[in-house]
């Protein structure tokens, strides 16, 4: 778990800028340092230190797979405490799974599995059940009403 | 959102997909670095880009923060049981709120789990983040039964990924 990371006000400002999306321009790094008045290596530059210094993980293109095709659900499990690293690895093992975190409640593991058919998120789930003995609770989406993830940094 | 229909993206949009999926070079031209290899022109790469944000194939182009390097250490899932007939009222007085940064109705999994309504906070301080939930009890949800998940530790959190270009495959949560 990485340590919380001193981020300057320039740090600051491009992250804040930027996740809102990209310029999708044919000189999209000008057009970012033209909002700060900075040259563009520095744009270049501060957006590599973020993401070797952990504070971005990403760069790039969020896909909604469900637009395509793909199939995306939220899933619990109740792990045994003594078990928990063990069923850790075994949920974490397959690709589907996107993200997965320990909460505060009986059903203390819940994780996302995304798919590229429908039909993938019960093989998914029946084969995490065959390897832990657990049983999944599938949460799957019925409604969206907003998701308008972005963290001020 | 269930969607009634799958929009089409053609081959030439799926291989322009699994190249950028790790992102851009970080070149002057990007977009014209990434169709070379393509053998698309700069232009091409553009519009498809822009269409495929438009479809919301592309949900989002930018950047993904790890939270907890920012301190974003109080991540709560907070959720209720509320009538079906409910929910949609229920839901706008949660997203009316901008510190919500995400708000779905899920499928009940009773008798373990009654909560049909979700919603996320992510703070800094774990106080703050329950005095927000207090806000939104005291916004017309405090009559559902409700339960607040504080994660705990985060195991994985890749956010979207061609599992091979150039298969399409999933989208960030």
């Amino acid at each position: 778990m990485s340590n919380p990371v001193t981020l300057d006000d320039l740090d600051r400002k491009i992250i804040n800028a930027l996740q809102g999306g990209f310029p999708i321009v044919d000189k999209p790094f000008n057009e970012v340092a033209s909002w700060f008045d900075i040259d563009t290596k520095e744009v270049i530059t501060r957006i590599k230190a973020l993401l070797e210094n952990g504070v971005l993980s990403r760069f790039g293109p969020l896909y909604n797979s469900e637009r395509m095709g793909g199939a995306v659900t939220l899933a619990a499990l109740n792990v045994p405490q003594e078990r928990y690293e063990e069923v850790t690895r075994l949920v974490n093992a397959h690709t589907e799974v996107a993200h997965n975190y320990a909460r505060t409640h009986p059903l203390n593991m819940w994780f996302v599995i995304a798919t590229e058919t429908p039909e993938q998120i019960a093989e998914v789930i029946s084969q995490i059940e065959s390897e832990t003995g657990l049983q999944v609770y599938d949460c799957p989406k019925q409604r969206e009403y907003f998701i308008g993830l972005r963290l001020e940094a | 959102m269930n969607m009634a229909f799958n929009i089409t993206v053609d081959e030439r949009d799926v291989a322009l997909l699994g190249a950028i999926q790790d992102g851009l070079p970080f070149s002057e031209r990007p977009f014209k670095d990434i169709g070379k290899a393509l053998e698309m022109s700069e232009e091409e790469v553009i519009v498809r880009i822009e269409r495929m944000q438009s479809n919301n194939i592309i949900a989002r182009f930018g950047l993904v923060l790890q939270h907890r390097p920012l301190g974003y250490r109080a991540n709560a899932m907070v959720v209720w049981d509320v009538p079906d007939d409910k929910v949609d009222k229920a839901a706008k007085s949660i997203t009316a709120h901008d510190f919500v940064t995400l708000c779905y109705c899920r499928a009940r999994r009773a008798p373990v789990w009654q909560y049909n309504l979700y919603c996320m906070i992510h703070g800094r301080e774990r106080d703050v983040v329950e005095k927000q939930i207090a806000i939104l009890n005291n916004d017309g949800l405090a009559a559902f039964p409700s339960k607040t998940l504080f994660s705990r530790r985060r195991f994985k959190q890749t956010g979207a990924r061609f599992s091979k270009p150039p298969e399409i495959e999933r989208r960030c949560t």
